[in-house]
């Protein structure tokens, strides 16, 4: 069947932009009472009775340099069970060991917001038997409240946790400053384990210890240093640094960006190069804003303490000062995926930014944006907080070169619909911006009052074509691998497997 | 055209070359001398004459820097660049002799190819030598459009130090900048080294358009804001140049012929002043 944006989807099919009615979400789980504590990891994957089909959880807050998830999968796949599902809110190269368990069908699914590495990979290969699917962040918490998806054993990686089971992600030798997205999977999983290196009463308890079942003690949760995966810098690149002054110029041209506005922006080295120039705005011109969001970086961090905002709202660190700073700044606010994105909850965070700044790996002229795979069709990300933070924002600014290493950003048609065009506002590329026609006040208010180069999208693709000529498309297998879900769950396109080298 | 910076841009690296017009530099020099390895002169004499031919670099003056004469390298440059049509040629090491040997080449290719568009020269003052001869040098063609000061080699002709003060190049700096006003060419400063030190380039921005000079070559994409900054006209001085205009206009209108403003007798050079200020204004965007 095909979904409103003309994409072959097997069920669900997106249907457009919904608003839904608020709901609200019970934590209804008996208080767990008696001895938790359990010396021995592989003793206890022995107790828990894990059987054939079940689901598995894991948090990414560690990143690249979480341990928890190839140790605990390492256990389980001792135990002869086969068929399981492993809900992760994503995936790093260093749960490689995961793609053994694909080939011998110990693990058949697989839910992430985000993957790239090897696991990504062999899922594009069609390594795993069953299906891939990938969401958004928010969604990942809506889906555990809702009960689309049942969490039958979330082990939570434990920066520090009490024998009782009351978890922080901000204290220990494995600090990785909050636990946001592991916050539904300890709410409402069947049974929950803490897994820590560090026994300790925290001071500032995420996860409370009625919400856990077990609490398992193990060498090493992970490496803190891992959490530095990716680009955290600023570009040098002089195209980037351009279209980043760009962007602060739309954003002024917007009117948005005045006392009170609010702002997210990813890790990508021109997204960051944005934050130092509206640092630098906001200080000359002594704009305060009211919060910055999302995965936190130096630059937000440092933005929070000259002033500029009042509040970072964080539901991961993407960089280990960031992670200092959720200790020493009383106004780093630590929030769950659900305060951050769910949809269900109209106060979600998302809904209140004034600007998101987010990047692409391919864009068509209706807007709609792929961040999920290459040119290529391999898995190389997902949405994250990509479709959630387009949804909510009023305004989502796209930053990207229009041509990067010959190939264009702008294509007829993306290659995988991670979020679409309806809720994406602007593109800006070196060579022009584009700013979706639904606004054209704002592109008669631009075009009158700022030098700006505000250019159809059209237009822009056809100046990329000049320069690229037109590319061939890659072609894939007809097997689905991976269905991509927008944030109410619904499907907005299906992710084939690639075809062999 | 307006030419504040020239940015000097590897021959040899095809993304830059792409990015050549999006950078905001109102020139840009494609090298084919120095930040070209000597194997790889012949790839990239072709890649800038195929960047040239088949990018649109319409809005910014393109140059290209050949190899000096005293190298192996220079006619094949010219057979190569000339069919492309750039805007000018960058001359290192440029002395009236060279000069003299270039555009008799050149006039060669352009009949051959029969080019019309004629190639303009920005030479290179890097030697004693260079700089010493320099007003003899812009006597001997009337393609050159402007001198630009290269102090790296030329300290090292000179055996000095670069220093942060540009002290050891006072000279040659005032020596090029007074012949390129006495042959109404346009002078351009040398570029500034440490890419990351930008109070630095500022500070040497200033010092040179002090001087007399009008535009700064520039190696780094980020340096080229620092560059125009400086020779913007400040809102100050287009104010007084507007005022200036103004009382022209109604000195003309009541006949007088000579006029003052703020107890100062305004005369001719100050109203040319004035007028080039305005110009400048309106061409950048200041004023309508």
């Amino acid at each position: 069947m095909k979904n409103s944006l003309n994409r072959e989807v097997p069920f669900n099919p997106y249907q457009g932009i919904r608003t839904l009615e608020p709901r609200t979400f019970e934590v209804t789980k008996n208080v767990i009472s008696g001895n938790k504590y359990r010396e021995s990891l592989a003793e206890l994957i022995k107790e828990l009775n894990i059987k054939d089909g079940d689901a598995l959880s894991f948090h990414h807050h560690l990143r690249n340099g979480d341990y928890v998830l190839n140790m605990v999968m390492e256990e389980v796949a001792k135990l002869g069970v086969k068929n399981l599902k492993v809900i992760a809110s994503s995936l790093f190269a260093i749960h490689k060991p995961l793609v053994e368990l694909f080939e011998s069908g110990i693990v058949t699914e697989v839910y992430a917001a985000y993957m790239t590495g090897p696991v990504a990979k062999a899922i594009s290969e069609g390594q795993l038997k069953g299906m891939c699917m990938l969401h958004s962040h928010g969604y990942r918490a809506t889906m555990i409240q809702t009960g689309e998806v049942t969490v039958d054993f979330a082990f939570i990686a434990s920066p520090a946790c009490s024998m009782s089971g009351n978890v922080s992600g901000s204290e220990g030798p494995s600090n990785c400053g909050v636990l946001g997205y592991a916050i539904a999977d300890a709410q409402y999983a069947k049974k929950v384990i803490a897994v820590t290196d560090y026994i300790v009463e925290p001071k500032d308890v995420e996860i409370k210890a009625e919400w856990v079942d077990y609490v398992v003690k193990v060498d090493k949760i992970g490496d803190p240093k891992g959490i530095v995966s990716g680009t955290t810098q600023i570009t040098r690149d002089p195209v980037g640094l351009k279209i980043a002054k760009m962007t602060l110029e739309l954003m002024k041209g917007s009117g948005l960006l005045k006392d009170g506005f609010s702002f997210q922006t990813g890790a990508g080295g021109i997204s960051l190069a944005v934050a130092k120039d509206v640092f630098e705005y906001c200080k000359k011109e002594q704009v305060k804003g009211s919060f910055a969001s999302g995965g936190t970086t130096s630059y937000l961090v440092n933005m929070l303490e000259a002033g500029i905002f009042e509040f970072i709202y964080d539901v991961q660190c993407f960089e280990l000062d960031a992670v200092a700073s959720i200790s020493r700044n009383k106004n780093h606010k630590k929030m769950s995926a659900a305060q951050y994105a769910d949809i269900y909850n109209p106060d979600n965070i998302v809904n209140r930014l004034d600007f998101v700044i987010l990047g692409a790996t391919e864009m068509d002229t209706d807007f709609n944006v792929n961040v999920t795979t290459g040119t290529d069709g391999v898995i190389m990300g997902g949405s994250g907080g990509h479709s959630d933070t387009a949804a909510g924002a009023k305004m989502a600014i796209i930053v990207s070169k229009l041509v990067s290493s010959r190939i264009s950003v702008l294509t007829d048609k993306v290659t995988t619909i991670t979020t679409t065009g309806e809720t994406v506002d602007a593109l800006v590329t070196d060579r022009g911006i584009a700013i979706h026609p639904r606004h054209q006040a704002l592109i008669d208010h631009l075009k009158a009052t700022t030098k700006l180069p505000i250019v159809d999208i059209h237009d822009l693709y056809q100046m990329a074509l000049k320069l690229t000529g037109i590319p061939e498309r890659v072609e894939h297998e007809q097997r689905v691998v991976a269905l991509s879900q927008y944030r109410d769950g619904t499907l907005l396109d299906c992710v084939y497997q690639i075809k062999p080298e | 055209m307006l030419r504040r910076t020239s940015l000097f841009i590897p021959g040899n690296n095809p993304a830059m070359l792409l990015s050549a017009n999006i950078l905001g530099a109102d020139s840009v020099i494609f090298d084919l001398e120095d930040a070209v390895a000597l194997n790889q002169k012949d790839s990239a004499r072709m890649l800038v004459k195929k960047a040239i031919t088949t990018f649109d670099f319409s809005g910014i003056e393109v140059l290209v820097r050949i190899n000096p004469v005293s190298s192996p390298f220079w006619k094949d440059d010219l057979r190569e660049i000339i069919e492309a049509e750039p805007d000018g040629l960058v001359i290192p090491k440029a002395t009236k002799e060279d000069v003299i040997a270039i555009e008799a080449l050149i006039e060669e290719l352009e009949e051959k190819y029969n080019v019309s568009k004629k190639v303009s020269f920005l030479l290179i003052a890097e030697s004693a030598y260079g700089v010493e001869m320099i007003a003899e040098t812009l006597g001997c063609s009337k393609r050159i459009t402007g001198v630009l000061l290269g102090a790296e080699d030329l300290t090292a002709d000179m055996e000095v130090v670069r220093r942060v003060d540009g002290e050891e190049i006072d000279y040659a700096r005032k020596r090029v900048v007074m012949a390129c006003k006495a042959f109404r060419v346009q002078a351009m400063d040398t570029p500034y080294t440490d890419v990351d030190n930008f109070d630095g380039l500022l500070a040497d921005t200033e010092k040179a358009k002090a001087l007399g000079y009008t535009a700064k070559a520039v190696i780094n994409p980020r340096q080229i804001d620092y560059v125009h900054q400086v020779f913007a006209p400040t809102h100050d001085e287009i104010d007084y140049a507007l005022a200036i205009l103004q009382e022209k206009e109604r000195a003309f209108t009541e006949g007088i012929g000579v006029f003052s403003y703020q107890g100062k007798m305004v005369d001719q050079p100050i109203i040319l002043r004035a007028e080039k200020i305005v110009a400048m204004a309106r061409k950048l965007g200041l004023i309508t």
